[in-house]
């Protein structure tokens, strides 16, 4: 029998482990730092027989179908202001999460207890719910078919484990980019944090499939402001680098200390900028801003629960809705727009070898050729759209967008990486600046908010540039552009080559109830839309 | 920006342990003693100059349905145990879910590693000796024992209304919550809470795609949880709600049920931070310097305080340093009384500290929102609000949308549905244009989060920017 303490002895990452290493390179600090390439990793056989025995109690107890999860989920986070440490965390779970289909019904229990009585019993407690939910079933829950992966392993693309790195290293890079950034005039306060995320995935289910994964991600979040010397104004500069499914190498490679001093002087130069005039203004929207219009706007509605109605009461619908209307005849944008869907681009924040259900992800076009073309599904929701797949002359099988958060966590429809493709022009973020009579050019994310179907948005930004005659005039502020989705991306008319394409995204992109966090990329090119309302959001208090 | 609160980082449900560290399945959570036995095992390992450990977790059950038909429901039994050593002004926090000695040991090292290697912090503050706390009672049997069946049974108080009438679909969501934190320092600080509660929230929505309602309730006890009145209050919305006109956006007179005045007014809270004010980077600072504390910023009528021994609330008594926390006003009368003091905050400022509240309350009136609409001569009456965004922090501007129920008023009576607006409007400018007040409700939650009881306000020239297509 396993215990929790043999599964720790054996499962590879002592508890200790994580800050040992950390003490042990400090000792070393002489010494050039050896970079281990992580590799995938392997299951361990007390993890796998802890998986089989809470799909066999499953099973006796009466399940159809179930699927364990064993889970590792750490975190850490560095966090400074200015040239001091605010606070430096690292957290550890571990535990199982197991669910049962019984008889079409779903039941879902979670245990830290690590043993085989305590896998046993959340298992038989998972199918007790699912039991219990009988008498509220309206139809049976059915699976497209997903291959068996009888033995997976698999690892995203960090390359430098961040839980190898010494805290004061981390702490030191920030406290040095914090000091550059407070070198620009006005520049009073910098928050800075580094907040990484690893989780080592061990996933069973009773068609066979066994897969271990471990996944790396990595964020650096700054904020940069500028206070007016007569108190009368302040100014943010925040959101500069898209967070990463990619590890330590690539925080040292984002020149954090050399970039901050122009990220604080942009925050300066915003105390200065012109109020935006009201009215409509031709906008270029940048990949660092346009990546979470196209999330908002395009990723979230074109979730097949979303459009059925399983979020009704919490993220909401979408107007992209019923599938049936919108498949293959619903105009989104000009012909030359096409928006993929994928797990796959290294390094981005959705990229998996295998879902949470087992299935290996594929890329998909949402939208083809300008026309809605496939929604985000799990094996649950592909035979939703059994009669467009069919249509098409394709299976009917699930984009493998299942994810859970945790051990801890049901798994359920999420976002997978949704980008905007390049156009077949190569041509740039600046191209687009000197082809605009009157507009403004808009770079990073600021405030957005969209209601609850995705017809209805608005987007603030981080900076932005007044464009007249074809070049950049001087900067604006309090500019946010109010938009209808269809509208909008039919307004767009140009679009940026393979060379602009930049990869942008969020680590906390939130659904659900009970509420789960996903981190999910986009990438995009650079585009112009036409003739759109921009608002003034200054007001005095 | 609050300092070392473990809550603010770590979130888990959990499940009880006993002495050997073996979780026992499907039973509460963990007891003061216990509890608190465990922190001083923990303590025993420390070789820190300082240390303080948190515990917290607890059981969560749920049940959530869409479409019509159950989606997915389940039972979360976890905790995690928290580690803050100190070294003089360095320190940092691990946490685990782990009980055995080992883990704990190993865990203990661990947090006191990193809070070597890590720089001073200069704002650290030494611990708080031991403190009195009154305690809240919270706990209820009624939700923490509630089945796997009765949670079924509350889905079926929307699920059969809608599938019977056949032209309306239910989505909905209950989640049982049977929580713990305990709290201690090197000192002999020690903190104890529990409480449950129960939250209901259901959105439903004619089949033409024309109509939406929602309702929620939340309560610490579920026997004072109206399940069935909740899944009626939504379904009648969604049907009031259908085929909604467009109504020119601009400013309106604007009736606010409960919930969308508590996402709105919670935000003073949140921007009303001592520090960001004394840095010159808040709405409360004064031009030129200085804060606007003691000057009348809101409506008269309204005060705004924390108090987590309020009935409605039975919140934790102490924040995330074990400082206790009372009832404490932060706006009276509409007088900006005081801001939100850290202890390092209110140290080097030699004031009092606030600490980090755990309730939000606002002061009432007596109308109901009936009393409202009749006194209406042409209004809006907003259910809800949706997606809240900061637009302008210099002065609270957020924007957002109406949603789940969106209505006119002319001559005293609703008279139609309406399509949903957008904002862009400050709770500072709408406290301002305060018309009418209603009786404190507790909320079925904010997107803020936090124990919030607010009224029903009815407020003039509320500032809708655009309209909605969004049903």
């Amino acid at each position: 029998m396993t215990s929790r303490r043999d599964f720790l002895k054996t499962g590879g990452v002592a508890a200790g482990a994580v800050a040992l290493s950390g003490a042990l390179r400090t000792a070393e600090a002489a010494v050039p730092r050896v970079r281990h390439v992580a590799t995938a990793p392997e299951m361990d056989a007390s993890v796998k027989a802890l998986l089989m025995e809470a799909l066999n109690a499953a099973k006796l107890a009466g399940a159809g179908y179930a699927d364990a999860r064993i889970g590792r989920y750490l975190q850490n986070f560095v966090v400074t202001r200015e040239q001091q440490i605010i606070n430096v965390v690292d957290t550890d779970s571990i535990g199982i999460g197991i669910r049962a289909l019984v008889d079409g019904t779903w039941g879902f229990a979670a245990s830290r207890d690590l043993t085989t009585g305590g896998v046993a019993a959340a298992a038989r407690e998972a199918v007790a719910i699912a039991k219990a939910n009988r008498v509220a079933r309206d139809r049976m829950i059915t699976l497209a078919p997903a291959p068996a992966v009888p033995n997976a392993s698999w690892k995203n693309a960090y390359e430098v484990d961040p839980w190898t790195i010494p805290v004061e290293e981390k702490a030191d890079l920030l406290i040095k980019s914090n000091g550059a950034g407070m070198k620009a005039a006005n520049v009073k306060y910098v928050f800075s944090a580094l907040f990484f995320r690893k989780q080592e995935r061990n996933y069973a289910n009773t068609d066979g499939s066994v897969i271990a994964q471990t996944i790396v991600q990595s964020a650096i979040q700054q904020q940069f402001t500028a206070v007016s010397p007569d108190f009368s104004d302040f100014q943010n500069r925040g959101n500069t680098m898209p967070p990463v499914g990619r590890g330590w190498e690539w925080v040292l490679q984002q020149n954090l200390v050399q970039n901050a001093t122009k990220w604080g002087e942009e925050a300066s130069q915003k105390l200065k900028a012109r109020p935006v005039d009201v009215g409509r203004y031709d906008l270029v929207l940048h990949p660092s801003h346009l990546w979470l219009t196209i999330h908002e706007s395009i990723a979230h509605p074109t979730e097949l629960d979303r459009a059925m109605g399983y979020e009704a009461n919490y993220a909401g619908t979408s107007f992209v809705a019923p599938p049936q209307d919108f498949l293959g005849k619903f105009k989104y944008g000009p012909e030359f727009m096409n928006i993929q869907g994928d797990r796959s681009q290294p390094g981005a924040l959705a990229t998996v070898g295998y879902d949470d259900e087992g299935v290996a992800p594929d890329e998909f076009l949402i939208i083809k050729n300008g026309k809605v073309n496939d929604y985000q599904t799990t094996r649950e929701q592909a035979s939703w759209l059994d009669a467009w797949y069919t249509s098409q002359g394709k299976p009917t099988r699930s984009h493998g967008c299942s994810y859970a958060d945790n051990w801890s966590s049901v798994q359920f429809q999420r976002m997978p990486n949704v980008s905007l493709l390049p156009g077949e022009k190569e041509q740039s973020f600046e191209d687009l600046i000197a082809a605009t009579d009157k507009g403004i050019a808009i770079v990073g994310d600021g405030s957005f908010s969209i209601d609850q179907q995705r017809y209805n948005a608005q987007f603030g930004g981080q900076l932005f540039y007044e464009i007249k005659g074809g070049k950049i005039v001087g900067m604006l502020k309090d500019v946010a552009y109010q938009m209808r989705t269809p509208d909008f991306w039919n307004a767009m008319d140009m679009i940026g080559g393979k060379k602009s394409y930049e990869v942008w995204g969020s680590f906390f992109d939130g659904k659900g109830q009970p509420g789960q966090v996903n981190a999910v990329s986009h990438g995009s090119v650079p585009a112009r839309f036409r003739n759109v309302n921009v608002i003034n959001t200054g007001r005095k208090a | 920006m609050r300092r070392n609160n473990f809550s603010e980082v770590v979130t888990a449900p959990a499940r009880l342990y006993d002495r050997d560290g073996t979780v026992q399945p499907n039973d509460a959570i963990m007891d003061r003693s216990d509890a608190q036995a465990l922190i001083e095992r923990i303590k025993k390992f420390s070789k820190a100059e300082a240390v303080e450990v948190q515990i917290f977790g607890g059981n969560v059950t749920n049940v959530r349905f869409a479409d019509n038909q159950m989606s997915t429901a389940g039972g979360v039994s976890d905790f995690q145990v928290g580690v803050q050593s100190y070294f003089g002004a360095k320190h940092a926090i691990v946490t685990s879910n782990e009980v055995t000695d080992e883990a704990l040991k190993a865990m203990v090292e661990k947090s006191e590693k990193l809070a070597r290697l890590a720089p001073d912090d200069p704002e650290s503050m030494p611990q708080l000796p031991p403190q009195q706390y009154q305690p809240v009672e919270a706990y209820f049997p009624s939700v923490a024992n509630m089945s796997a069946e009765e949670r079924a049974k509350i889905a079926l108080t929307a699920l059969e209304p809608c599938r019977a009438a056949g032209d309306l679909t239910a989505a909905g969501y209950l989640e049982n919550r049977t929580a713990f934190n305990a709290y201690g320092t090197s000192t002999g600080l020690f903190a104890y809470h529990r409480g449950t509660s129960s939250n209901y929230t259901i959105t439903a929505r004619t089949k033409d795609g024309t109509g939406s309602g929602w309702a929620g309730a939340e309560h610490n006890d579920a026997r004072m949880v109206d399940y069935a009145g909740v899944s009626r209050r939504a379904i009648e919305k969604a049907r009031a709600s259908r085929t909604p006109v467009a109504v020119e956006p601009g400013r309106y007179t604007v009736i606010m049920e409960p919930q969308a005045v508590g996402d709105l007014c919670q935000l003073i809270a949140f921007y009303a931070d001592a520090r960001a004010t004394d840095e010159g980077r808040s709405p409360f600072v004064k031009q030129g310097g200085g804060t606007k504390v003691g000057e009348k910023i809101l409506d008269e009528r309204i005060s705004m305080y924390a108090d987590p021994f309020d009935p409605m609330v039975r919140a934790q008594p102490y924040d995330g340093d074990g400082l206790p926390l009372g009832r404490q006003e932060f706006i009276k009368d509409g007088v900006l009384k005081t801001l939100y003091y850290s202890r390092f905050w209110a140290k080097k400022k030699g004031v009092q500290p606030t600490g980090a509240p755990t309730s939000f309350l606002m002061s009432g009136g007596t109308s109901s929102v009936e009393d409202m609409i009749k006194a209406t001569p042409r209004g809006i009456l907003v259910t809800r609000l949706w997606y809240l965004r900061e637009v302008d922090p210099r002065t609270i501007l957020y924007t957002g949308l109406t949603r789940d129920g969106t209505f006119l008023i002319e001559n005293g009576k609703i008279t139609k549905a309406v399509k949903n607006f957008r904002f862009n409007d400050s709770p500072l400018f709408m406290l301002n244009n305060l018309e009418m007040l209603g009786r404190p409700e507790r909320l079925a939650g904010t997107e803020a989060g936090g124990a919030v009881v607010v009224p029903a306000v009815k407020v003039r020239d509320f500032n809708f920017t655009s309209l909605s297509d969004a049903i």
